[in-house]
């Protein structure tokens, strides 16, 4: 069937702001979307509040709008663009919600909108839990036993029916949120408490739990004539019960033979006709009991999701772009195979290698989370690695994963042997425990208990892994004992095939040297001077090499032939960012794909390096060839050993490759743009202070201990409060403010251990100063500053995690006229050749630096969507030797609306944590509110961000005594603006003595009804909440979460509050106006 | 671990570990693209005078199950994997792959690059090829790969089939396909007596024809079309089987005495004797159709099945077909016109036909699958949808 004419344009919903459980893999498949439908002809809308999105550039779609994702919003596109229909499948949850919602207020059909890819009775079908169960019925299929309840007393009659374990699935919400196993009565009720709350439509299923059975995943396509096709299988090495998002996933499924496999396709098939997807991809779930084969459906989803973005890393099938397709009316034997560029995409892939996932998890972030693995997502993000087996596949996913393993390295110390004096009694008891409840580290602890003894038997029935898998694993380990056995005759070792078997095995030459006790040189030089033997690239093709490749998408494994077959043109190699983990997200990623844009531009070869599946980076469309490889010293020089690159460009992907600008610069390769010496003069603390000195900036007063003693006379000397932090750090990891010497004491003794190699940074803290970012680009003779954000969180808060506005919006011009001459500076001294970003602090009419980093920031995709330049593109050209001049870049626009950046926080996943804000970073994402007016813009950040500001209703009140005058302020401008003020009775007594109206409301100490039970009554509408001592956070702890927990607005800020307070000022004003990025930035 | 070596009639020589029984053994090098499914590869006869490549790196993972045999023994005369297995893991399962290999005496080989493999045969061509064990002398080895006999005009048909004629009664069981367009077929009764030929019969053949309702006399592939005549069957089935369709000329004559006195319906080399019977011609393919992803279009539906295939010679068509035609292209025969129902997607092969004037029809591809997708499992209702507008 050729594409449908009836429609001209079409409306898609991005999934917003990165959050666990829906991350960049969304941007992959909208921008694929985007583009295929842009190809077509299609006139295309899009709208999504995440600012660090490729799909987001005003060239992927015909009208962008960086707006909240809520229905008045979508709404309001709706009537200012007039789609023809709405691709609802691309976004996600977010989209898919966002629809539903859409079309219970009719608001699809007043405008005469057509839903395209999945009617809005399919997503009802496949979302709520009730109707799921009931359509699999009809067709046969099994589900678990199940109840939905509204109610914790429905809850407690289907658990009589279910039994424990439970499992607990709210409806409509992504990644699991919510969701959670029950194995008593009072966990239970608490669990369903939560679970009915985090449902939008406060819907529960309960669930027979089929924990410990072998888990799968199918990704399946349909097109408008029915034809359909399984893209491919996929399997969990973590069996039920750990969410597949949460699971080591292996493609293909390794332990299904035909007749299963065929069976769960057929009954997949029957799936996606039942729930009626008319077209695209929906992924299906399946459990299969490893005892007798039986089997169960889970769950579907009705759109493209992480799975099919997995899949279509693992495969070579762009599932999102072929879905745009189908939505639009084509069959897939319409639509041609771009990777072998004959065949059609109506088959099903074949792949003659293996995948293996591993997800990355941040629970260090977040102090009290359960690390626990359930069936709600926790993890923040995932690596993919590809290789001929799957004990390399494995051992490649582990150094992708940048935890600094080099394999499966023991947590006991036992690597190289286990020594008489080790305690094996405490270790077996470790182990029995960690064994049992799936954790981040099961994986390695398994390899551990391989190496005390214990049987793949006794491993199954601890942990339900297959065995098939604890065999792969067991012959890592066993290779590893004859490794460490040889390790006295190390030259035979070297020079002998046991190289080339560990090679073949997966081992990297760290892991290597490490077992046999030697220098990684050695190993790597003894690899190298092999007359013939060498790394090979093999290409993923979709077709296990039946069909020629067109498309060079390689992988690295230790086989008899190379395809990489490199071409002799100019390239560049760009390395990726590696894993999403909080600190290095999509933004980091997005500079990437600029990059590689920026450089076909200008005719030059790009050559993309990463091991993220969910990135647009990685699909093989954005560069001129991919190489899927962890971001590690070995791996990235051995492909520029085969690829011969011009250069290699560091400064895009984050610390991932800015760890690898030493080693490879000492290994000869260019590294285009500042030199990484500049790079180590910035981080290096010593180096950048006489940089400073010389260029007369103020810092802070600082030192740096290398012991606990060094850190008492340094806090002593620049006095309390102070910030600490270990060198070397991204993400303010492990980073503290305290107070007093106590608490110094306290973060020197358990956070961090001071040594010669490892100092501790302390800081003098700039209480209450105002927290600047500023992003700039150099050709090393001009500096243009092209952003100057003002953060509203004051300094103390980690950047990432504070929201912030481009232009100021408080500051005057004398201020920020200093810090463009302070970013020029710094730029020129430092020999900038690309992307720097600086933060400043300023307190009074004083301005510190904070830190400069000269490469590419967080903030560029931000900045560059608030002032309509592609910064990361000019910077790479600038690297590749055009100056700003010649781009026709030597000012920044300075541009009349303002732009609010909000971060976005992923809290509502870990019950009981905190969510104050800190120097350490916590938030996953991020979103942009643009307005005219300031107000209206924050306003829109905290609608994109989940929690959008009230117009009316009662504030609650409880600062710290410093903040008391700034609480004045802003309960001042919210009585004006009607609001009614609730406070503690501190904060009430001092509002009180200055004349505001303010009610007194119980703390939760002191007795009931207190502010937690108006809180759940729904008779507060939002929360300004500041605290100071490490007791004041356990005591109002409940209430930040009970805000958190009814998605109320709350604040820990005063300087938050005080935006907040502006932008209910804004939206009482004035209604809702929109405007796309394309009118925005028409010039 | 002992070396062994595989040697292809070019001179290109592969250096592995032995696997399975210890030889020397001479074939076809060919390569299967299937993800799962190695035991119903190795035991279907068709690859009779072959030495299979799985492109699959891992083989063996879910051991060996009684169940999921395509015939009695495995018939492939070698077997070449990356890697096989140690361990078992499935709940069915109760033998280990070796185990089998050793049994079945085929002799294998494992830690071979089969994608560098695979791409040589994808370039130069499928050929005869040696897998030794027994020395790792290069010359000889190639020597004897050069020697091989071709499968060209070669009679396997005969070193596969059955002895003499027997009954089969078993269908699918569990595991029969959900699929199936006419509901539950098991509760279906037994209305037909079919005559199926044995040119190199898989078993799933057999339990598909028993799920729809037939009653099935196995018989050997040199029976006469009076023997069959004399059995008053409401309906003859074609085999699958090995080699080249030229080699069983005795087949072709059987079946051109029995076009239009019995519905006919034939898969794979019982398809391509069917079309030699009505005088088309048929070809060697470069490297064969070898997997479970092969897209297939029904030229008269426009909807695509998801095939499984296995075969190495393929039906001449009118003339070369580029592009999927409007609508299925008709060729005039001795014995009436023939539809040409079904095309491959990847080559535009063809696929399958239909005669219009007499009840016969054919499908290159395996819609009894074992191994593959069951999207064309519908073939065998046809086969009795025959059958029955016959009876009518």
């Amino acid at each position: 069937m050729p594409k449908r004419t009836d429609i001209q344009s079409i409306l898609m919903i991005g999934s917003g702001p990165i959050v666990i459980g829906q991350a960049c893999e969304f941007d992959y498949s909208g921008t694929q979307a985007c583009k295929a439908l842009k190809a077509e002809g299609y006139r295309v809308i899009l709208i999504n509040s995440n600012p660090a999105t490729i799909m987001t550039d005003p060239e992927m779609a015909d009208r962008t709008y960086v707006e909240p994702i809520t229905v008045e919003v979508v709404e309001s596109v709706i009537a200012r663009e007039r789609p023809d229909a709405l691709l609802p499948t691309m976004g996600g949850q977010t989209a898919l919600n966002t629809t539903m919602g859409l079309v219970k207020q009719g608001i699809l059909e007043k405008y005469g909108v057509t839903l395209i890819g999945a009617s809005a009775e399919a997503i009802h079908k496949a979302e709520d839990r009730e109707a799921f169960k009931q359509a699999m019925q009809r067709i046969g299929l099994r589900v678990p036993k199940s109840g939905t309840a509204h109610s914790r007393q429905e809850a407690v009659d289907i658990l009589e029916m279910v039994g424990f374990p439970a499992i607990i699935r709210p409806s409509f919400t992504m990644g699991g949120t919510g969701g959670n196993i029950a194995y008593n009565r009072e966990e239970f009720e608490k669990l369903i408490d939560w679970a009915l709350a985090m449902s939008p439509v406060s819907q529960v299923l309960i669930e027979e739990s089929v924990i410990g059975w072998k888990e799968y995943e199918l990704e399946v396509m349909r097109d408008l004539k029915d034809n359909v096709v399984i893209v491919c299988p996929i399997e969990n090495f973590d069996p039920m019960g750990v969410h597949t998002g949460d699971s080591i996933t292996v493609a293909p499924a390794m332990t299904l033979t035909d007749k299963e496999y065929q069976r769960m396709r057929d009954a997949a098939l029957r799936v996606i006709r039942e729930i009626g997807v008319d077209t695209g991809g929906s992924n299906i779930q399946f459990g299969v009991n490893p005892t007798n084969g039986e089997m169960v459906v889970i769950e579907m989803n009705p759109r493209v999701s992480r799975s099919s973005a997995l899949a279509s890393k693992a495969t070579g099938f762009p599932i999102a772009k072929i879905a745009a397709k189908l939505a639009v009316g084509y069959t897939l034997d319409e639509i041609t195979n771009d990777i072998t560029g004959v065949t059609k995409a109506s088959f099903e892939p074949t792949i003659d290698y293996v995948v293996v996932k591993i997800p990355r998890f941040a629970f260090q972030k977040f102090k009290g989370s359960d690390p626990t693995l359930t069936t709600q997502m926790k993890s923040v993000g995932e690596v993919m690695a590809i290789g001929r087996t799957f004990k390399e596949s494995l051992q490649k996913a582990i150094r992708s994963l940048e935890l600094e393993l080099n394999g499966l390295v023991s947590r006991f110390g036992i690597d190289r042997g286990v020594l008489a004096e080790f305690d094996r009694q405490a270790a077996a008891d470790k182990l029995d425990r960690v064994l049992r409840n799936p954790l981040p580290e099961r994986l390695w602890y398994m390899a551990d208990a391989m190496r005390l003894g214990l049987t793949d038997k006794e491993l199954f029935e601890t942990t339900m892994v297959d065995p098939w898998f604890l065999a792969q694993v067991r012959q890592l380990i066993d290779f590893e004992r004859t490794l460490v056995g040889h390790a006295a005759d190390l030259g035979a070792v070297l020079n002998g095939e046991l190289l080339w078997d560990a090679k073949e095995l997966g081992f990297s030459d760290d892991r290597i040297a490490s077992l046999l006790g030697c220098e990684v040189t050695a190993v790597t030089s003894a690899r190298m001077q092999h007359p013939t033997r060498r790394v090979t690239y093999k290409r993923v093709d979709t077709c296990a090499a039946e069909f020629e490749a067109q498309t060079p998408y390689l992988y690295s494994t230790y086989g008899r032939e190379c395809e990489s077959n490199p071409s002799d043109r100019r390239k560049v190699v760009i390395l990726g960012g590696g894993p999403n983990r909080i600190g290095q997200g999509i933004e980091f990623d997005y500079c990437c794909v600029h990059a590689a844009i920026s450089l076909r531009e200008e005719g030059i070869d790009t050559i993309m390096v990463n091991c993220n599946p969910e990135t647009v980076s990685t699909d093989y469309d954005t560069s001129d060839r991919l190489y899927f490889e962890p971001l590690t010293q070995e791996d990235v020089l051995n492909l520029i050993d085969r690829e011969q690159p011009i250069g290699v460009v560091l400064q895009f992907g984050g610390q991932t490759p800015l760890k690898l600008a030493l080693p490879l610069s000492k290994a000869g390769v260019k590294i285009l743009g500042t030199s990484p010496d500049a790079i180590d003069l910035a981080e290096d603390r010593e180096r950048f202070r006489e940089l400073l000195t010389k260029l007369g900036l103020q810092q802070a007063e600082s030192g740096m201990a290398r012991s606990i003693d060094e850190s008492v006379q340094i806090a002593r000397k620049i006095s309390y409060p102070v910030m600490v932090r270990p060198s070397y750090v991204l993400g303010g990891r492990s980073m503290q403010i305290v107070y007093d010497e106590a608490g110094l004491l306290e973060y020197m003794q358990s956070a961090v251990k001071a040594s010669p190699k490892h100092p501790v940074l302390i800081d003098k803290y700039l209480a209450d100063a105002i927290e600047i970012d500023a992003d700039a680009i150099s050709d090393g003779h001009t500096v243009v500053v092209a952003g100057i954000m003002e953060h509203i969180e004051e300094a103390g808060v980690h950047s990432g995690d504070s929201a912030c506005s481009l232009p100021p919006y408080t500051l005057d011009k004398g201020i920020v006229g200093e810090i463009e001459r302070q970013m020029r500076m710094l730029a020129l001294e430092l020999g900038v050749v690309g992307l720097m970003n600086a933060q400043f602090a300023v307190k009074g009419r004083t301005i510190y630096v904070l830190e400069v980093n000269p490469r590419g920031s967080r903030t560029v995709p931000f900045v560059s969507k608030a002032i309509g330049v592609p910064l990361a593109k000019l910077a790479m050209k600038v690297m590749m030797g055009k100056t700003l001049k010649e781009l026709g870049f030597t000012a920044a626009p300075l541009p009349a609306h303002f732009s609010v950046k909000e971060a976005v926080f992923p809290f509502n996943k870990f019950p009981g944590v905190d969510v104050l804000l800190g120097p350490e970073m916590k938030s996953t994402g991020e979103v942009m509110g643009i307005d005219d007016d300031f107000g209206w813009a924050f306003a829109k950040s905290q609608a994109g961000a989940g929690a959008g500001l009230p117009k009316t209703g009662t504030a609650f009140l409880s600062v710290k005594e410093s903040d008391r005058p700034a609480a004045l302020e802003v309960g001042k401008v919210l009585n004006r603006l009607g609001m009614r003020i609730q406070g503690t009775s501190g904060t009430a007594g001092y509002l009180r003595e200055h004349g505001l109206s303010v009610e007194v409301v119980n703390k939760v100490t002191e007795g009931r009804p207190h502010i937690v039970d108006h809180i759940k009554n729904g008779s507060v509408a939002l929360v300004v909440n500041t605290v100071r001592t490490a007791s004041a956070h356990a005591d109002s702890l409940s209430i930040r979460r009970e805000a958190l927990h009814r998605g109320i607005p709350y604040f820990t800020t005063m300087r938050g509050a005080h935006a907040a307070a502006m932008g209910i000022e804004a939206i009482l004003k004035k209604t809702l106006s929109i405007r796309s990025l394309q009118e925005y930035h028409r010039s | 671990m002992k070396k062994a070596l595989l040697a292809l009639a070019d001179g290109t020589v592969f250096e592995g570990r032995a696997l399975g029984y210890e030889g020397e053994t001479v074939g076809e090098v060919v390569f299967n693209t299937a993800m799962t499914g190695y035991q119903e590869v190795l035991t279907d006869p068709s690859y009779k005078g072959q030495i299979i490549t799985m492109t699959c790196p891992h083989i063996g993972n879910y051991g060996v199950t009684p169940e999921d045999m395509e015939s009695r023994r495995s018939w492939a005369e070698g077997f070449v994997v990356l890697e096989a297995s140690r361990l078992v893991s499935n709940w069915r399962s109760q033998q280990t792959i070796q185990e089998m290999l050793t049994e079945a005496k085929v002799v294998a080989i494992e830690g071979i690059d089969t994608r560098a493999l695979t791409r040589h045969l994808r370039e130069h061509g499928s050929q005869q090829g040696i897998i030794t064990h027994l020395d790792s002398d290069r010359t000889r080895a190639v020597g004897r790969a050069k020697q091989a006999p071709s499968i060209i005009g070669r009679d396997l048909a005969t070193e596969v089939t059955c002895a003499r004629s027997y009954e089969w009664t078993t269908g699918s069981g569990d595991w029969i396909p959900a699929t199936a367009i006419e509901g539950p077929v098991d509760e279906r009764p037994t209305r037909w007596r079919v005559v199926a030929y044995d040119f190199g019969i898989k078993h799933n053949i057999l339990r598909r024809l028993v799920d729809v309702g037939c009653h099935v006399t196995v018989v050997p592939a040199a029976t006469s079309a009076a023997e069959v005549a004399a059995l008053r069957p409401d309906g003859v089935f074609l085999s699958n089987g090995p080699g080249d369709p030229e080699g069983v000329p005795y087949a072709v004559k059987a079946v051109e005495d029995l076009i239009g006195r019995f519905p006919i319906f034939g898969i794979c080399l019982g398809h391509q004797i069917l079309c030699l019977a009505f005088g088309l011609k048929t070809y060697k393919l470069k490297f064969g159709h070898h997997g479970a992803n092969h897209p297939v279009m029904d030229l008269r539906t426009r909807k695509v099945e998801i095939t499984s295939q296995n075969h190495n010679f393929a039906v001449q068509g009118p003339g070369p077909i580029r592009e999927v035609p409007k609508a299925p292209p008709v060729v005039e025969t001795r014995y009436g016109s023939l539809s040409l129902t079904h095309i491959s997607l990847n080559d535009y092969s063809i696929e399958g036909m239909v005669c219009m004037d007499h009840p016969v029809f054919s499908v290159q591809y395996h819609p009894e699958a074992a191994p593959g997708p069951h999207d064309a499992s519908y073939l065998f209702d046809e086969f009795v949808r025959l059958m029955e507008k016959q009876h009518a």
